[in-house]
C-alpha cells in the first residue's frame, strides 16, 4: 500500500519540464515535495499566485502571502500576483497543464465528486469546478476505499458531481489507474498489493490487461 | 468630489438592512477588517453577502454571522466556519455556492457592464440547475449573470485621496473586481497618501471605481494556516 507521501511521489513522476501545475489541498499539495531532478514546474495557486515557493521560515511569514489552502507560502524568482478573475482566466483558457486534486468519489467515466455530502457537510467547491471543467490533464489523488472499506471508485457517483468525464488518471493507496472509455484500466500496483485486492476494492468497471508492474520507489 | 472619510463607521453608515454587499478577501487574507467591525457595530441585518469565504467563527464575516446579520451568503468555499455550517444545516441561513472562477467573473462582469457570460464550470452539476446552457464548438457551457450589489467593500495596501488602489501579494484576490462592481465602493487601506504620491504605472484599481476611502487602523491580519519550512 502507498502512504500519502508515496501517492504524491508517484504523481510527481507525471510532471514534465515547463509545466504549469495547480495542486489541490491535501495529498496533492505534497506533490511539490517530489518534483524530479532536472524538471522545472511552475505552481499556480488559484487565489492569485504563479510561481509558488516552499513554506516560509518563521522570519519570512507574511499574512498577505498565502496559497489556496490558506497556508503561508513564499514566492520564487519569476513569480507573479494577480486577481481572482485573472487566475481563473488562466485556468479556463487551458494554460494550466496539469491539475492534481483529491476526490470523495470517481466513477468509471471520469466523473468526480468532491464538494458536498448532502445533509452532512457543506464546504463548497472552491475552484474545483472551474479546474475540472477546463484543465487538460486531471490526476486524482485519493484513498481507494472509505473508512468502512467501501469503494470510492464507482460505476455511478452517489454524491453530487463536481465535473463530468474529466479525470484522466487516479493514483490511490492501492494502484495507478487510467480512465478509459472502457472504465478504469489498471496500470501499476502498489508494492505488496495484489490484483485481487484492487478488484475487491473497485466497484466501477475495471480493465486488467497484460503484466501489471509494481510501482518502484 | 471628496472621497476620503475619517473611519470605517463613517464609511458604512448609510448601509441599510436587506442590502447586498460584496466583501473582498480570500480566507482571512485581504479582508476589510475595519469595515466588518463597523458593520457589526452598526447592527444592520438581513444582509446578502457576496464573498469567497465566510470567515472563521470569531473573525471576518464570522463575526457578522454570529450576530445573525447575514440572511444569505454567496460564496465558493465555506469550510472553515463551524457556526456557518450549523446555521446552514438548521435552515437559518441561505447559501448559494458557486465555482470560484464563476464568482470572480460575476463580480468582474458586474463592474465591466457585461450582463451575463458563458462558462464551462459547473456544467452537469447542481450549479447548472435552472440556468441556460449552450454549446460552443462542441463543448457545453452555462450562462451566469453579473451580480447586483449595493456596496462593495474592499481592502487595499496603499491608496490615495483620489481612490487609486494598490494591493499587496495574494491579498489582492477578489478585491479589484469587487471594487469595480459596487454601486458604491468603499476602500479601506493600510496607507492613505495624497493624490500624486502613487506611481500611476503601478495602480491596480483606478480611482474612478472608488467612492469612499479611509486609512484603516489596528490590522490584525490573522493567519489561518501558519505553515513554516
Amino acid at each position: 500500500m502507498l502512504t500519502k507521501q508515496q501517492i504524491a511521489q508517484r504523481i510527481a513522476r507525471e510532471l514534465k519540464d515547463g509545466y504549469y501545475v495547480n495542486l489541490g489541498i491535501g495529498i496533492p499539495t505534497l506533490v511539490a515535495n517530489y518534483v524530479p531532478e532536472g524538471i522545472n514546474v511552475t505552481l499556480q495557486s488559484e487565489n492569485g499566485l504563479l510561481g509558488m515557493g516552499p513554506f516560509p521560515t518563521e522570519e519570512e511569514i507574511d499574512a498577505d502571502l498565502i496559497n489556496a489552502g490558506k497556508q503561508t507560502v513564499t514566492t520564487l524568482p519569476g513569480s507573479s500576483f494577480f486577481d481572482s478573475a485573472t487566475s481563473f482566466a488562466m485556468i479556463r483558457s487551458g494554460r494550466v497543464d496539469l491539475t492534481v486534486l483529491g476526490a470523495m468519489e470517481v466513477n468509471d467515466n471520469g466523473d468526480i465528486a468532491n464538494w458536498k455530502i448532502p445533509g452532512k457537510m457543506v464546504k463548497g467547491m472552491g475552484g474545483a469546478m472551474d479546474l475540472v471543467a477546463s484543465a487538460k490533464n486531471i490526476i486524482v489523488a485519493m484513498q481507494h476505499t472509505n473508512r468502512d472499506g467501501e469503494s470510492k471508485l464507482l460505476k455511478k457517483l452517489t454524491l453530487p458531481v463536481t465535473g463530468l468525464g474529466c479525470v484522466k488518471k487516479v493514483v490511490t493507496d492501492l494502484c495507478v489507474m487510467e480512465v478509459t472509455e472502457r472504465g478504469f484500466e489498471l496500470k501499476e500496483l502498489a508494492p505488496g498489493v495484489s490484483i485481487d485486492q484492487v478488484k475487491t476494492a473497485t466497484e466501477g468497471r475495471l480493465i486488467i490487461e497484460g503484466e501489471i508492474p509494481e510501482i518502484q520507489f | 468630489m471628496k472621497k476620503v472619510v475619517s473611519n470605517a463607521s463613517e464609511a458604512v453608515r448609510d448601509i441599510q438592512d436587506g442590502m447586498t454587499l460584496m466583501l473582498g478577501g480570500f480566507g482571512l487574507c485581504g479582508i476589510p477588517e475595519n469595515c466588518i467591525t463597523a458593520l457589526v457595530n452598526l447592527g444592520v441585518k438581513n444582509l446578502t453577502c457576496i464573498s469567497n469565504n465566510a470567515g472563521v467563527d470569531d473573525f471576518g464575516i464570522g463575526l457578522m454571522l454570529k450576530g445573525r446579520q447575514v440572511k444569505k451568503m454567496i460564496s465558493s468555499y465555506v469550510g472553515e466556519n463551524a457556526e456557518f455550517e450549523r446555521q446552514l444545516l438548521n435552515g437559518e441561513l441561505e447559501v448559494e455556492l458557486l465555482p470560484q472562477g464563476t464568482l470572480a467573473e460575476r463580480c468582474r462582469a458586474s463592474g465591466a457592464g457585461i450582463p451575463a457570460f458563458f462558462t464551462p464550470a459547473g456544467y452537469g452539476t447542481e450549479v447548472a440547475e435552472g440556468k441556460e446552457t449552450r454549446e460552443f464548438d462542441g463543448k457545453q457551457y452555462i450562462m451566469e449573470k453579473a451580480f447586483n450589489s449595493d456596496y462593495a467593500i474592499v481592502k487595499a495596501w496603499k491608496g490615495d485621496t483620489d481612490g487609486n488602489l494598490i494591493f499587496k501579494a495574494t491579498a489582492r484576490n477578489f478585491n479589484p473586481m469587487m471594487a469595480m462592481a459596487g454601486k458604491i465602493t468603499i476602500a479601506e487601506v493600510e496607507e492613505l497618501v495624497p493624490a500624486g504620491d502613487l506611481d500611476p504605472n503601478f495602480i491596480h484599481t483606478p480611482g474612478i471605481f472608488v467612492n469612499k476611502i479611509f486609512q484603516g487602523v489596528d490590522y490584525e491580519k490573522r493567519i489561518e494556516q501558519r505553515t513554516i519550512r
